[in-house]
């Protein structure tokens, strides 16, 4: 739903005037994604060799996603020629007809998981939803799986789920009651917010972004948490007592779409198909923690050995986790999200 | 019957029938170039504020497919949590606006007491968080109530408290940073309104040998409510939309109605949706606005007229 909030909420106005492309270029496309840390990253992995290439400029923009998407197409003031999207948002926005249709013929498919290959959308990388403990308070024998999160005699402190993804906290809810990864979807709403019943009592934070998961748990305001594989790999990096592992991660996919009405539909089709091509999106765990959604990337030996093993969708990662069903919540999403919000809110 | 009598009345007074009608004349045809002077205003007016209120209306009355229907509005007693974030955010409102006079109140006061070059230099300290953005202040908030933030560190360094306090990501804390944000809305109305009592009025009180607590309670105060009811009034309604605030130092727990709006605008594919919560929000703010203004409004008067 509303990730952008989350990815980087940090603002980044700054970006759209550092992206210097050159001038000369007479076709010019505008692309919008979530800002932040991950465009940064985009831009050196996807956009700045997809312009080099076509010789075309490519304009950057930041979305809040499909609201900013919505706005744009039923108000007839279309300015992005792609945006990226969460694949949940993918799905409604496909369902609303808010999308225009995509070219395979133009954008090759292949090594992209089906689930995120539609008439007007496609996947373009993803994000895991990982457990993450404090290990100055568990020693290296904290929650490891969504059932000892669950589990509140064992091990006692301090916890924060994501409020505002309602999909991915009723995605790891049903996980802890012990149902195995493959059987997760179709979710058992009913029985997920059974299993989020019993574990708001213990919740001291709903989250409602990435920079303030990260924060939480920065702080020692919670001794575990669910947050995105970014965020937790950042917390490392900078040094925080913290674990986390792949284990039981909810893999969420984001997509890209070109807006109905773009007036660069042609040169958009074109540059989306490079940025799914496998030799792009092998440049994206170069930069970023998010994984490629083309599995073919990690064939073209251009990512490192030991860099494949810390990636949420190198084959051998994919299998220890839940792949989040973009279909399911596109239908479910408005209902499963208001009984959510009354359960948590009580 | 009325109407005859009514005509006969004014044929008994010939001084006044003679220039009645023409004087009438005047006075409209005044009113109508009084009128046309205000129209670019009242345009102005009715495009950028009665245009999109109405088209919200508007909007709000329609479902996801597109029809007329009240689905928008019903959502708010099928679904728990409209009811339990509209209370919340009315409480967290009534409680900031409360804080807000007993910390502003008597700031203002000294404020008003000080002698001009001091007055300023403390006005100062009040102006410049104001300044500052909302965003950096509440932040700032976090890092000190926080479990591990300075209070709770000091408190238990020095032995207070054995558990930190629970003062971040709950209601406190949304209330402690609201209230830092708010207070100059109410302090600068009433330092204002202060400075413009009339200081006869109070020395006068004293000569006829009231005592100083006598004087303000009796004179100061009354003089000086009609600015904290404005600043008790831009405070309310300026709590009523807050997002930023709550959503950080609420730990999500504590959820008002602009931060409904946001997630329920991305929600639903309908833009009725959340207009509904628009309207909503200003029917019941406007309907508490002139509630203020019946109370408040009157007792100024009072006070007033009295002087």
């Amino acid at each position: 739903m509303t990730k952008r909030l989350c990815i980087h909420g940090m603002a980044v106005a700054g970006l759209l005037a550092s992206v210097a492309v050159p001038a000369s270029a007479a076709d010019t496309i505008t692309v919008a994604s979530w800002g932040g840390t991950y465009q940064e990253a985009q831009t050196k992995a996807f956009f700045d060799p997809t312009a080099k290439e076509l010789g075309i400029t490519i304009k950057q923009d930041t979305t809040n996603g499909l609201d900013d998407v919505r706005l744009q197409v039923t108000g007839n003031a279309v300015k992005w020629d792609i945006t990226e999207l969460g694949a949940d948002e993918c799905a409604r926005g496909s369902k609303e007809g808010l999308f225009e249709k995509l070219d395979y013929n133009v954008i090759d498919k292949s090594g992209i998981n089906p689930k995120l290959v539609h008439d007007d959308w496609v996947g373009i990388s993803y994000t895991s939803v990982v457990l993450i403990y404090r290990t100055d308070v568990f020693g290296d024998k904290g929650p490891k799986t969504w059932a000892d999160f669950w589990n509140v005699e064992k091990f006692p402190g301090r916890r924060a789920l994501s409020g505002s993804q309602s999909t991915e906290t009723l995605s790891v809810a049903a996980l802890a009651k012990g149902i195995p990864i493959d059987k997760v979807y179709p979710v058992d709403i009913d029985g997920a917010l059974q299993s989020v019943d019993k574990i708001r009592g213990h919740v001291d934070a709903w989250w409602t972004s990435g920079a303030q998961a990260m924060q939480l748990v920065k702080d020692g305001e919670v001794d575990m948490a669910s947050i995105w594989n970014g965020r937790a790999g950042t917390l490392k990096k900078e040094g925080a007592p913290v674990s986390f592992s792949f284990d039981q991660g909810v893999l969420t996919a984001d997509c890209m779409v070109i807006p109905k009405g773009s007036k660069n539909k042609d040169i958009a089709m074109k540059a989306l198909a490079k940025f799914v091509s496998p030799d792009l999106q092998a440049n994206l765990p170069l930069y970023v923690d998010n994984g490629p959604a083309n599995e073919k990337a990690f064939e073209t030996g251009k990512i490192p050995q030991d860099r494949i093993k810390d990636i949420n969708s190198a084959p051998e990662n994919v299998k220890k986790q839940v792949l989040q069903d973009p279909a399911f919540w596109r239908d479910t999403l408005v209902e499963a999200t208001e009984k959510f919000n009354n359960l948590i809110q009580q | 019957m009325s109407i005859a009598s009514a005509s006969l009345d004014r044929a008994r007074r010939p001084d006044g029938a003679i220039n009645a009608d023409a004087l009438a004349a005047d006075a409209r045809r005044e009113a109508r170039g009084l009128f046309a002077l205000l129209s670019p205003g009242l345009s102005l007016v009715f495009a950028v504020i009665i245009v999109p209120i109405g088209w919200l209306f508007w909007l709000s009355l329609f479902d996801e497919a597109g029809q007329l229907s009240a689905a928008n509005y019903a959502r708010f007693f099928e679904q728990a949590s409209y009811i339990k974030t509209f209370v919340t955010t009315f409480k967290v409102a009534f409680f900031v606006t409360g804080a807000s006079v007993l910390f502003g109140y008597p700031l203002a006061y000294m404020l008003s007491q000080l002698p001009r070059r001091a007055a300023s230099i403390c006005l100062i300290f009040v102006i410049l968080p104001f300044w500052t953005s909302v965003l950096v202040r509440t932040y700032a908030w976090l890092v000190i109530l926080q479990r591990k933030g300075l209070v709770n560190t000091w408190l238990m360094d020095l032995g207070v408290i054995g558990q930190p306090l629970p003062l971040a990501n709950n209601f406190a804390g949304v209330a402690i940073g609201m209230t830092h944000i708010m207070l100059p809305f109410l302090v600068l109305p009433l330092y204002a309104s202060m400075k413009s009592i009339d200081t006869d009025c109070l020395r006068a009180g004293m000569n006829l040998g009231a005592s100083p607590s006598a004087t303000f309670w009796q004179i100061f105060l009354p003089l000086s409510l009609p600015g904290l009811a404005s600043g008790v009034v831009i405070v309310f309604v300026l709590c009523l939309g807050f997002f930023v605030t709550p959503a950080l130092m609420g730990g999500g727990k504590v959820i008002m109605w602009a931060m409904r709006m946001e997630q329920t605008t991305s929600l639903y594919s309908n833009w009725g949706a959340g207009a509904a919560l628009g309207v909503v929000l200003l029917g019941v703010t406007l309907a508490l606005l002139g509630f203020f203004q019946w109370l408040l409004g009157a007792r100024a008067t009072g006070v007033w007229s009295r002087r």
